[in-house]
């Protein structure tokens, strides 16, 4: 059980991401995910400064002011910049799987997470590594199926980078400590990501004229038996 | 010093080539900043060979044997890569577009170097991230719909790997951090105090970075992306991809299984022995079945990549050595099949194994080499990769492993026929039609020359420091 506000405060953050994650699931408009990403990047970074003042550390207040300044304020930017605005407005019709069928799929996935982390909370005897490392890989696996179910190039990219949120949530759990030179290329890898695989997508779409990613197939030979 | 000028160079080269009055001599400045990076890599391995470790800023830049290995092939191809994409890149590309294309392979030699150089986990973590990103900006650099496909392909299923493997290094931190106390983490450091690290976590960090950089790597079942990659791809950058793009992900693994190995749990050796056999499995029945010859290299790649952790998954001194002398041996001599590739894709301008009859009466030149190079990759002898393989097979029988050598050397068989029977279709028989062969370029035909010459040496003749350099590299993969 949470012992101090902060810690309680950052039980509610981690109730919101995995909301967010959800809602990334089962959003169809293409603006809409972008938006629920940033809001739960927003979330990281309060859990990041909770627990910095909770425990009175240097390293995870600069930590959430580098999830905001990457996250929240260049990779919005970036996407703005590379892709004209007429990609945000696109709704996606045809997902490979239904939406109630996906987020029953989330929740699953979440119960699974719970399961896999159980063992390593049970040994830990910490209370924000129990709220951290569940949700956080929750956060992971709900990112891949986002990646595999969506169809469209952004949503797609967005899944990628929720993946990352999640893998950074239960880090400020676990790894609090970690470098701060780290933390900083791990940031702006990961808003190079979005600038590589914007710079693709325009590509893409210059080339083809769209920007579903499904509708790249003609790579398929000898390989479609094992696919 | 060497090993940060050797990572400055690429990085200075990248820059110039982006300066505008510059762009004109983009090849120009990758060849000299390639071949000075090659220079320093000898100069490096041979400090490690003759004191053990070379340290630049301890605890960031280091290298052991390893790293020494895996730099000299990394900066082997990149340096001979680009000497090849001076000829091939003319052709049937936009002149003004080229310096883009010349940046973008030194950032990813960049990359390439820095994992083996850099002595911090995490940061070893971001390089492979830098790796990834670099190379699907030159995989759809033809910008052909299917160039734009395979690098669509390449960036989902790789950068997907990449918070998988986060969370491994962030748990594998959180283990070393309890163990020690909150000391710097470097590789040496955590090989040291693996046997006080809690097994769990270590167990879970090593099994999520093995997915999220396996992927990379292109191990089954996780392998769909390469093929489509290292078709598309222009041939000078598959032979980055194939040679040492794969490779340097696995150092990574290796690496990290080094440590699992030095903990008090055994079990993950046969977990990678399983994995191993997958890859080299479905390698060589989809071997068996291609129609693209620049695919059948690739899924060799995948075959070759499942060698060397099954290999290194048998965990004895015998098969370590094996596992590091395939790496070298792999590494030289897939990147000599893909220059060969691409000589063959310049004269015939297809890449289908079936409109290729009686290459060896339009080229004797790169039908010759593509008989050498199949079989140097395929394993017959004398060639080195026959050598490392018969070693590993060895090492296992020693091991007691009978089903596994059983089952890898039956596999690699299956793989040995499937690339002689396409490239036999290739070489000889009649041409079809008599096809008008283009000129090879000059530095092309150098290339091709130079990449086949320790191919044909190693196999007959390994020199002391090579053989000291893989001794060295072998003992630092941990196995008993």
């Amino acid at each position: 059980m949470p012992t101090t506000i902060p810690e309680a405060l950052n039980t509610l953050c981690a109730g919101l991401i995995l909301i967010t994650a959800f809602a990334m699931v089962a959003t169809r408009q293409v603006q809409g995910v972008v938006r629920y990403f940033i809001v739960q990047s927003v979330l990281l970074a309060a859990s990041s400064f909770l627990l910095a003042y909770d425990h009175n550390s240097i390293h995870l207040w600069a930590l959430g002011a580098i999830t905001i300044a990457a996250k929240v304020l260049a990779i919005p930017w970036v996407l703005k910049r590379l892709l004209p605005s007429d990609f945000y407005e696109r709704r996606e019709i045809a997902q490979a799987v239904n939406i109630p069928a996906s987020l029953l799929l989330a929740l699953v996935l979440t119960i699974f997470a719970e399961f896999l982390t159980g063992p390593l909370v049970a040994a830990a005897q910490n209370v924000v590594v129990s709220v951290n490392l569940p949700i956080g890989l929750a956060g992971i696996l709900i990112g891949a199926y986002t990646l595999i179910a969506r169809r469209e190039a952004i949503p797609q990219l967005i899944g990628i980078l929720a993946m990352e949120n999640g893998a950074f949530f239960a880090g400020i759990a676990i790894a609090p400590e970690l470098p701060l030179i780290a933390e900083l290329a791990v940031a702006i890898d990961v808003v190079l990501i979005a600038v590589v695989v914007g710079l693709l997508t325009r590509t893409i779409r210059k080339t083809l004229g769209t920007t579903e990613a499904a509708s790249l197939s003609e790579l398929r030979e000898e390989a479609d038996a094992w696919r | 010093m060497a090993l940060i000028a050797l990572l400055a160079i690429p990085l200075i080269a990248a820059l110039l080539c982006w300066i505008r009055p510059l762009r004109a001599f983009a090849w120009g400045i990758t060849l000299l900043s390639t071949w000075i990076v090659f220079g320093l890599a000898v100069y490096v391995s041979a400090e490690v060979i003759a004191t053990g470790r070379f340290v630049a800023i301890p605890g960031w830049f280091e290298a052991d044997g390893l790293s020494a290995l895996v730099l000299l092939l990394v900066s082997f191809v990149s340096a001979l890569a680009s000497v090849f994409a001076g000829g091939y890149m003319r052709h049937g590309h936009e002149e003004n577009r080229l310096w883009w294309f010349y940046g973008n392979y030194n950032l990813l030699a960049f990359a390439l170097l820095a994992v083996p150089s850099l002595a911090e986990p995490n940061l070893v973590w971001v390089a492979v991230e830098l790796i990834t990103l670099f190379t699907v900006l030159l995989v759809g650099f033809d910008s052909t719909s299917s160039a734009l496909e395979a690098a669509w392909k390449f960036a989902v299923l790789t950068i997907m790997g990449a918070p998988i493997a986060l969370l491994g290094f962030f748990a594998l931190f959180w283990a070393y951090h309890s163990a020690t106390g909150g000391a710097w983490e470097t590789w040496e450091g955590l090989r040291l105090s693996a046997a006080s690290m809690d097994p769990n976590l270590l167990k879970l960090s090593f099994l999520l970075v093995f997915v999220g950089f396996g992927a990379k790597s292109g191990l089954a079942p996780m392998h769909t992306w390469l093929p489509d990659a290292h078709s598309q791809a222009p041939t000078p950058v598959c032979a980055v991809l194939s040679g040492v793009k794969t490779t340097v992900p696995l150092y990574v693994v290796l690496r990290l299984l080094s440590v699992v190995l030095a903990s008090p749990m055994g079990l993950l050796g046969n977990w990678m022995i399983v994995m191993g056999l997958i890859s080299v499995g479905i390698a060589a029945f989809l071997l068996l079945q291609v129609r693209d010859y620049k695919r059948m290299f690739a899924y060799s790649t995948v075959e070759h990549m499942g060698i060397i952790l099954t290999a290194a998954g048998l965990a004895t001194q015998a098969s370590d050595f094996g596992a590091v002398s395939q790496m070298l041996n792999h590494t030289i001599t897939k990147s000599l099949c893909f220059y060969v590739a691409g000589v063959i894709l310049l004269i015939l301008g297809t890449r289908e194994i079936r409109s290729v009859r009686g290459l060896f009466r339009m080229s004797p030149f790169a039908a010759s080499a593509l008989l050498l190079c199949s079989l140097a990759i395929a394993g017959a002898p004398p060639f080195p990769i026959f050598l490392s393989e018969f070693s590993i097979l060895s090492a296992g029988v020693r091991a007691g492993q009978l089903t596994v050598v059983a089952i890898l050397a039956v596999l690699i068989v299956i793989a040995f026929i499937g690339i002689m029977f396409n490239v036999n279709r290739m070489v000889f028989g009649k041409p079809e039609a008599s096809c008008p062969a283009a000129a090879l370029p000059l530095s092309c035909r150098f290339t091709v020359l130079a990449a086949a010459a320790p191919v044909v040496l190693l196999g007959i003749y390994i020199p002391p420091p090579v053989q000291e350099l893989l001794q060295l590299a072998a003992s630092q993969l941990g196995g008993h």
